[in-house]
């Protein structure tokens, strides 16, 4: 069982938790993600490690509730345990001094990107970021970011918060005035495809960091896998991390629909039997 | 009396029942049958039977503790050579092993070894386990990577010579393939679980959710551990590699039955992993697990399950008693057709393969009739979903993170010496599937067991 220590809603459907885990706490690296499993039934679900404090033996993660599994999560407070967590998975980034880089962050994607940046600055790059969401209050992680990052453009669907537009707006601005080495994308898929097909014209290396759906998360399974340069990856053995340039998206953007109905049926369920299925559960 | 010519039938749950729901197919001797059965046996002195099990177990001597209706003893008998009979006399290829060599065969058919090894191991299941004593223990640590056959015979055989054990299991369910891939339908999981039970019941610790290459490496193992086992089986699937493979409905055999039976998404949406199942579904392979995934995809309600095999029956790799139940419930068998590519919808679904008729050519290296293409004989079969169980290989991640750990670069399976499991790296051993590509439970157990006397060997002497 792994405990909740604390726990924070930093935006509509969007929380943080910080989970107690020594062993993954020690060795997550940026990029590296868990998947979990909250109880007996549940399904096992991949998220990034947004953060860790060795000292604490924690790890946190930040995630959107869009289902049942990462809505039932939602309901978790400080002292509840989930059942199972395993990690940390996937390839870390490759974090090297490229010069300058910037980071693009959208929705939670922003949690993921942090840890990165923060890395890819102690190596002493020159860290962009360009982040959004769909109003101000989407748009996380705001302070960490600006702290660890010398330049940072935020952008608002709405205009509530910094500039109003897409993220790829800025983006587009920064590669046509400025020397960019490399990027990292992380978001929501179609978000990765539009910054990849951008930065291809100006031909920055970009990072993206892929998200679909998975069983074991070792490499047993194959249901991660992708069309990266007309071959196939496995993307928690082979990525998270792949570039850009070479991933078929639109593959991807099919294949995460691949459950709709399924998980539809289920998140109706839950709902109309919330309150039951967590006692029994919390049992 | 003469000698009966055949085997002791074994009760089955009718086929009509049995693929509307997931409980065994084979129902187990009744007292009454495996007294009929062990009768059979002719206790040859040279017992040739033996040597067809990659364990040794003394066949005519359990059986003949049968006979004598001694049954405490015959199941200690057993167990002397094996941990887990309850799965192997469930799933062991009797044909190709212990069965194969029965004196028996000359007239008729061979002694049902498996049927009363699972029948004495049933019994003692019902009754309790004993726990042999331990009698002497040292002050030594053993770290076993994965939690299957191998990994559990070689935790058990050190933990009763007096060896401390870990087990390190990536899933969140100790027991490898016995677990995520053999169906409940041929080894019910509560038997698996009592399995397990017996080897921590020896001392054996297991913890689980732990991908040793990712949460901990092998060196840093060899740091507090005086010996490592890595017995991780060969669990990455395969694919053909052909166009179409990532649409929507295309499942390796691994996803699919691990939804089905790790997360049991079979009991869907009571438990919260989906699985999707086709009208028809087309299952790309020959061996027991295409045979498992067929009958699965079957229980779960499909139309029609359909095997495509490029070879022909006489090639199927799979148990014998699989191919003969898959027929009885109805599995349809398309030999000599191989997969050229699959079409999809619009939505990125599958609807269709492409199939390329086949003839069989000379032996190969695996002493089977190569399967020839012939040309323009290509054809489109319509379907809504696949399986792939064209086969898997070791996992890389122990690899990629163990440099100097020698694996074949083909294979992708870790070398060692075959009469004692040491690996190029020292204090580390290795065996089952992880060695030896897709093999069965049994000679994974068998590898375990020669692993373990010389991990002993290694940390206490002779
Ligand atoms: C390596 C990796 C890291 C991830 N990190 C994070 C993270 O840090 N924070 C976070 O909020 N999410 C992250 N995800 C996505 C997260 O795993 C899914 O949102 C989650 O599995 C949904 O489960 P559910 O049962 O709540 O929803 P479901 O009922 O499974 O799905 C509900 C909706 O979400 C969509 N969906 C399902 N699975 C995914 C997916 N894998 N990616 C995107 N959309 C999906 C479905 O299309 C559907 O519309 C990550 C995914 C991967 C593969
Ligand atoms: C569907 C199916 C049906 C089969 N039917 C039969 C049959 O009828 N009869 C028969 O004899 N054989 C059968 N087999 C084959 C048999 O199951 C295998 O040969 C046997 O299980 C191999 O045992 P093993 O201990 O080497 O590996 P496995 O059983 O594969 O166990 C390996 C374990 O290691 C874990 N692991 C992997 N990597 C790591 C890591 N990095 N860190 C920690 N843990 C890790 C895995 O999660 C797994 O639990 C079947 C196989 C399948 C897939
Ligand atoms: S373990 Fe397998 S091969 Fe050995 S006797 Fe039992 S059924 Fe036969
Ligand atoms: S070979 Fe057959 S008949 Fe002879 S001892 Fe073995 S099981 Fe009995
Ligand atoms: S999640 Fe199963 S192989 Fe990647």
């Amino acid at each position: 069982m792994f405990k909740i220590i604390e726990k924070k809603a930093l935006a509509p459907k969007v929380k943080l938790i910080k989970i107690k885990a020594p062993l993954i706490s020690k060795k997550a690296l940026p990029g590296q993600f868990v998947v979990l499993r909250i109880y007996e039934k549940g399904e096992r679900i991949p998220l990034t490690i947004a953060d860790k404090d060795p000292s604490e033996e924690s790890i946190t993660i930040v995630f959107q509730e869009v289902g049942k599994t990462t809505k039932l999560l939602g309901k978790l407070d400080t002292g509840d345990s989930i059942l199972d967590l395993v990690g940390p998975l996937g390839n870390p980034s490759e974090i090297e001094k490229y010069n300058v880089v910037i980071g693009v962050g959208g929705g939670v994607g922003i949690a993921a990107l942090y840890p990165i940046l923060k890395a890819l600055k102690e190596k002493g790059n020159y860290v962009i970021s360009v982040i959004g969401g769909r109003s101000a209050e989407y748009v996380i992680f705001r302070e960490e970011i600006e702290k660890i990052c010398d330049e940072t453009y935020i952008t608002t669907d709405d205009g509530s918060l910094g500039r109003k537009g897409l993220v790829t707006d800025v983006l587009k601005e920064l590669l046509e005035t400025r020397n960019i080495n490399r990027i990292w994308a992380i978001g929501p898929t179609i978000m990765m495809k539009v910054v990849s097909d951008l930065t291809k014209s100006y031909n920055v290396p970009t990072i993206v960091s892929l998200n679909p759906i998975m069983v074991d998360g070792t490499g047993m399974c194959g249901g991660c896998r992708v069309n990266v340069g007309g071959k196939i990856k496995f993307t928690c053995i082979d990525g998270p991390e792949f570039d850009g340039h070479l991933v078929d998206f639109d593959e991807l953007l099919l294949r995460l629909k691949s459950y709709r109905e399924e998980e539809k049926l289920s998140l109706k369920l839950f709902e109309e039997s919330e309150g039951e299925e967590i006692a029994s559960f919390e049992e | 009396m003469p000698v009966l010519k055949n085997k002791t039938p074994i009760p089955e749950q009718p086929v009509e029942e049995r693929i509307k729901n997931f409980e065994e197919v084979a129902l187990g001797y009744t007292e009454e049958q495996a007294l009929i059965e062990a009768n059979r046996c002719l206790q040859c002195k040279d017992a040739p039977c033996i040597k067809g099990c990659p364990v040794n177990i003394d066949i005519p001597t359990f059986i003949n503790l049968i006979r004598e209706k001694r049954y405490d003893e015959a199941i200690k008998k057993i167990k002397e050579s094996n941990n887990l009979p309850a799965t192997t006399g469930r799933v062991c290829p009797q044909e190709t092993q212990c069965e194969a060599y029965c004196t028996l065969k000359k007239i008729g058919e061979p002694v049902a070894i498996g049927r009363l090894e699972r029948f004495v191991a049933d019994y003692e299941i019902n009754r309790g386990y004993d726990i042999p004593k331990i009698m002497k223990k040292y002050n030594k640590k053993v770290a076993v990577v994965g939690s299957g056959p191998a990994g559990l015979t070689v935790a058990g055989d050190l933990a009763r010579m007096g060896i401390n054990v870990t087990i390190f299991e990536a899933f969140h369910e100790p027991g490898g393939v016995l677990i995520y891939g053999i169906p409940e339908f041929r080894l019910p999981k509560r038997i698996v679980r009592t399995e397990v039970e017996y080897i921590k019941s020896l001392g054996v610790e297991i913890v689980t959710n732990i991908v040793v290459g990712r949460s901990i490496t092998i060196d840093e193992l060899l740091k507090e551990y005086d010996a490592v086992f890595i017995g991780t089986g060969a669990g990455a699937p395969q694919f053909l590699n052909i166009p179409g493979e990532n649409l929507i409905g295309i499942y390796s055999a691994n996803e699919f039955l691990t939804r089905v039976n790790l997360m049991k998404a079979y009991k869907f949406p009571e438990y919260d992993t989906p699985v999707k199942i086709g009208k028809i579904v087309g299952v790309i392979g020959g061996g027991n697990v295409a045979m498992d995934a067929a009958r699965t995809a079957l229980r779960l309600g499909a139309k029609e399950v359909h095997i495509i095999y490029r070879r022909t029956e006489q090639e199927m790799p799979a148990r014998y008693e699989e191919i003969i139940h898959a027929k009885e419930e109805g599995i349809k068998f398309n030999f000599l057709v191989s997969p050229v590519r699959f079409l999809g919808d619009i939505e990125g679904r599958v609807i269709g393969i492409e199939l390329q008729k086949m003839t069989l050519g000379e032996p190969d290296e695996s002493g089977r009739r190569k399967p020839l293409p012939i040309p323009n004989s290509n054809f489109v079969f319509s379907l809504d979903m696949v399986i792939v169980a064209i086969g898997t290989v070791p996992n890389p991640l122990i690899k990629m993170t163990t440099p100097d750990l020698l694996v074949d670069n083909r294979s992708g399976v870790i070398l060692i010496d075959k009469n004692t499991g040491k690996t190029s790296k020292e204090k580390v051993f290795a065996g089952g599937d992880v060695t030896s590509g897709s093999a069965t439970v049994i000679n994974a157990m068998g590898a375990g067991k020669i692993a373990a006397k010389n991990i002993f060997k290694l940390l206490v002497g002779e």
